[in-house]
């Protein structure tokens, strides 16, 4: 666990192997972006402003999905769109440089193995992308979508909420997109200021006929990844991208799928419940332990996994045995998930209530530049709040 | 050609012809103007052209030298003070692209306007910022023409917009500059940039109809570096003339690695467009020396071939340099000393931009909405509540 946290802090630049994809001449470009994340360069060993916010802390290896392969976070999103253009033929793939393997490197690979014709590189276009996306969906292909960051899907806004999402009703079930599955680098990253780190989840988060999804580490990622793709409506799948290379485990090599619209309780606890998802799990896992450790609280952790349509279930039962919510995003407060999780779970456990429910999220700023760690929700922040809950 | 040839010539003299005797020349031995063959531009629903022989001065080519310089040299201190970690996150170097933004200037007034993307180190110096204040806003401190609030793709200052991140969207914010220049009836005008990868945006398509519709003085701006990203133009684009793709407007396509083309050509599109005929399209063909941005070495899309002949070929200081001493415009000491100059106010820039403290952290809120009394900023954690003024 910690050795991977490690990796990422020392931040060297090997590329961890990943078999049955080759790696072209190409995808240096890609890997070259990533040096973005904080930690990439072997220099930063005396910058100790640049340390993760986290530590990864990666699952356990899953045993019931076959054979296990060690990858990280972009390599599982690598292996379930491999997994997908060979067992669907319809499959395609398309974005700014994906050809390439993306920015990311996300789909490094994949455009030797299954031609140019189905894993292309668009124009820069976002609005176009997922307008056309939304047309290939249609049209009965299983459309796979990459907008570069999550920063830039908004000039694909209106085809997303307005096209995508109410397809279906609209045509009073005649049409769908449920095939289309678009991918976005999501989240905060170290350094990347203003429209290199947004969480947008909460717009999408606001509009029916969408599903939104985040995961936490590589498995959750291919296992999600391939229930997005497989699902029966349009899907946004945000990929934390501090994560890309910090987070590494044991991956199935084979297709498996994590329903969506389960959330996951990582840990059991009895004083607290805390909700997260993304990268923000691993910071309240921390916190977790220091609430173990400092106050003696125990907490029950829980990663929301998907955030339209959120699994209310999960949550109220944890909160009417805990009696108390702790509820964090990077995404600003004002309007951001958390509030409709608080909205909602008040509504449900107004009784069991034995403290406000608690948000700690980013402020209502634009993401800022340097003042990042400021910024950020981290651990000190939610442990303050878990000792004002226990207080209160 | 004209001028390449003796071009030769005259850096053969130099090489012989001892450096005292040079160093001995008076301003008056000096060519104070000569004219040049320029490369033709191609045209595109435009019954005249900009002209092929143009005259330069000596103080103009000094003076274009002197900023080309700076801006290049500004860059490769940015690239330094990346790989050394004290600018951080994304960071868009000009290099190679440096006759553009001198061409530009050179032919518009700096009350005209102008707006461009995230590759903005070059405008924001051209337009009146500081190398001092560019370099500070890199590294992210208090002295930086921002504030230090927006690093290296957010810059701005008079009559200049930004300094933009996301690609396509500044067009239309020029355009809205256009509208009010001609309702101001000031004669002024505003110059939008972008890049060949953002000119497949939907919205400078809708940019286009709107500034035709309403004969908006408008100078459209392509800087064609060949790449948007690792994507060649080929790859991106349907057509690649993107002097045409205005359609209805008239387009240009110029040497963009040529500070004279560029700034006959300005010339040309600000007449046009403040004789009231409307907007104008120039593509300038150009090309980034370096990556896209830091964290691409910019060698797995293109060759270093391709690079190295760009530089060796057409780089547009050489070019310069070279025409200014083959017509005895200059001398090698006086562009020397121009280059000490220039290095100097670099490294004190540096020096400043990496010994300025960064913002207070009050800053981190400030600025969000225009409002009075301040604003409690929400979500602020609990040991700092911080206030947003503006
Ligand atoms: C809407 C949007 N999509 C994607 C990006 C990511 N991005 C930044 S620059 C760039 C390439 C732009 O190329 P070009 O317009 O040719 O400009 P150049 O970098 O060559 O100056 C891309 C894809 C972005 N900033 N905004
Ligand atoms: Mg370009």
């Amino acid at each position: 666990m910690a050795a991977a946290a490690r990796f990422f802090i020392r931040g060297a630049n090997s590329k961890l192997p990943i078999s049955g994809i080759g790696t072209g001449a190409q995808s240096s470009f890609g890997a070259t972006l990533l040096k973005l994340s904080p930690n990439c360069n072997p220099r930063t060993k005396t910058q100790r402003r640049h340390a993760a916010h986290f530590t990864y802390q990666p699952d356990p290896i899953p045993t019931q999905y076959g054979p296990t392969q060690k990858m990280n976070l972009f390599q599982s999103v690598t292996s379930a769109l491999d997994n997908t253009l060979a067992s669907d033929p319809t499959a395609v793939i398309f974005g700014e440089d994906v050809a390439f393997g993306g920015v990311f490197r996300c789909t490094v690979g994949l455009r030797d193995k299954y031609g140019k014709d189905r894993v292309f590189n668009t124009p820069l276009c976002e609005q176009g992308i997922v307008g056309f996306g939304i047309g290939v969906a249609v049209a009965g292909a299983t459309a796979i979508a990459e907008i570069q960051f999550a920063d830039y899907i908004y000039p694909a806004f209106d085809q997303i909420v307005n096209e995508a999402a109410k397809y279906r009703y609209r045509s009073g079930n005649m049409f769908d997109c449920g095939n289309l599955t678009i991918r976005a680098p999501w989240g905060c990253v170290g350094h990347g200021s203003l429209y290199h780190s947004q969480s947008p989840e909460a717009f999408f988060a606001h509009c029916p006929g969408i599903k939104v999804v985040i995961p936490r580490g590589p498995v959750q990622a291919k296992g999600l990844l391939l229930s997005c793709i497989a699902d029966k409506n349009p899907c946004i799948f945000f990929e934390p991208k501090i994560l890309y290379r910090a987070a590494v485990e044991q991956v199935p090599v084979e297709t498996y799928t994590i329903p969506l619209s389960q959330a996951e309780i990582l840990q059991e606890g009895s004083d607290v419940t805390l909700v997260a998802w993304g990268t923000q799990v691993h910071v309240m896992r921390e916190v977790a332990d220091m609430a173990q450790e400092k106050l003696g609280v125990s907490c029950e952790l829980i990663d929301l996994q998907t955030i339209l349509p959120w699994d209310v279930e999960t949550v109220c039962k944890s909160v009417v045995k805990t009696g108390r919510l702790l509820i964090s995003h990077e995404a600003p407060v004002t309007g951001g998930f958390a509030a409709e999780i608080s909205s909602a779970v008040q509504e449900e456990c107004f009784l069991n209530l034995e403290a406000p429910i608690s948000r700690v999220c980013g402020y209502d700023t634009p993401f800022p530049h340097i003042f990042e760690p400021f910024y950020i929700p981290d651990k000190w922040k939610c442990f303050e709040a878990i000792k004002r809950m226990i207080n209160y | 050609m004209l001028s390449n040839i003796s071009n030769v010539v005259r850096v053969g003299v130099q090489r012989n012809g001892v450096a005292a005797v040079l160093s001995a020349r008076t301003y008056a031995d000096f060519t104070a103007q000569a004219s040049f063959e320029i490369k033709k531009c191609d045209t595109h629903k435009l019954d005249e052209a900009p002209a092929t022989e143009v005259v330069m001065t000596r103080e103009e080519g000094l003076q274009y030298y002197r900023t080309m310089q700076t801006m290049r040299r500004m860059e490769l201190k940015a690239d330094q003070l990346y790989k050394q970690k004290i600018i951080r996150g994304f960071c868009h170097l000009y290099d190679g692209q440096e006759a553009c933004a001198v061409g530009i200037e050179a032919a518009i007034n700096l009350s005209d306007h102008l707006i461009t993307a995230y590759r903005a180190h070059g405008y924001t110096y051209t337009r009146g910022g500081t190398v001092k204040e560019i370099m500070a806003e890199l590294t992210g401190r208090r002295g930086g023409i921002a504030k230090g609030k927006g690093g290296s793709m957010h810059m701005y200052c008079k009559n200049f917009y930004g300094g933009n991140g996301i690609v396509g969207a500044q067009v239309p914010l020029g355009a809205g500059v256009a509208l009010a220049c001609k309702y101001m009836g000031n004669n002024e005008l505003c110059v939008s940039l972008y890049g060949d990868g953002a000119a497949n945006q939907g919205q400078i398509f809708e940019t286009y109809n709107m500034a035709a519709l309403w004969k908006l003085p408008a100078i459209f701006v392509c800087e064609n570096n060949r790449y948007g990203m690792g994507t060649s133009v080929e790859r991106a684009a349907a057509s690649t003339d993107y002097y045409k793709r205005g359609d209805f407007i008239p387009g240009l396509r110029v040497d963009g690695m040529d500070v004279l083309c560029v700034r006959e050509a300005t010339r040309f599109a600000a007449e046009h467009c403040r004789s009231g005929k409307g907007p104008i399209l120039m593509e300038l063909q150009t090309y980034r020396y370096h990556g896209h941005s830091m964290s691409d070495p910019g060698i797995s899309y293109r060759t270093r071939e391709e690079i190295q002949e760009v530089r060796g070929k057409s780089d547009p200081i050489s070019l310069l340099k070279d025409r200014m001493l083959s017509n005895n415009m200059a001398s090698v000491e006086e562009l020397k000393e121009i280059d000490v100059e220039v290095r100097k106010e670099i490294e004190d820039a540096a020096q400043f931009a990496t010994t300025d403290p960064e913002p207070q952290l009050e800053e981190l809120c400030n600025h969000i909405f225009y409002n009075n009394p301040p604003l409690e900023v929400r979500g602020t954690n609990p040991w700092t509540k911080l206030k947003s003024v503006s």
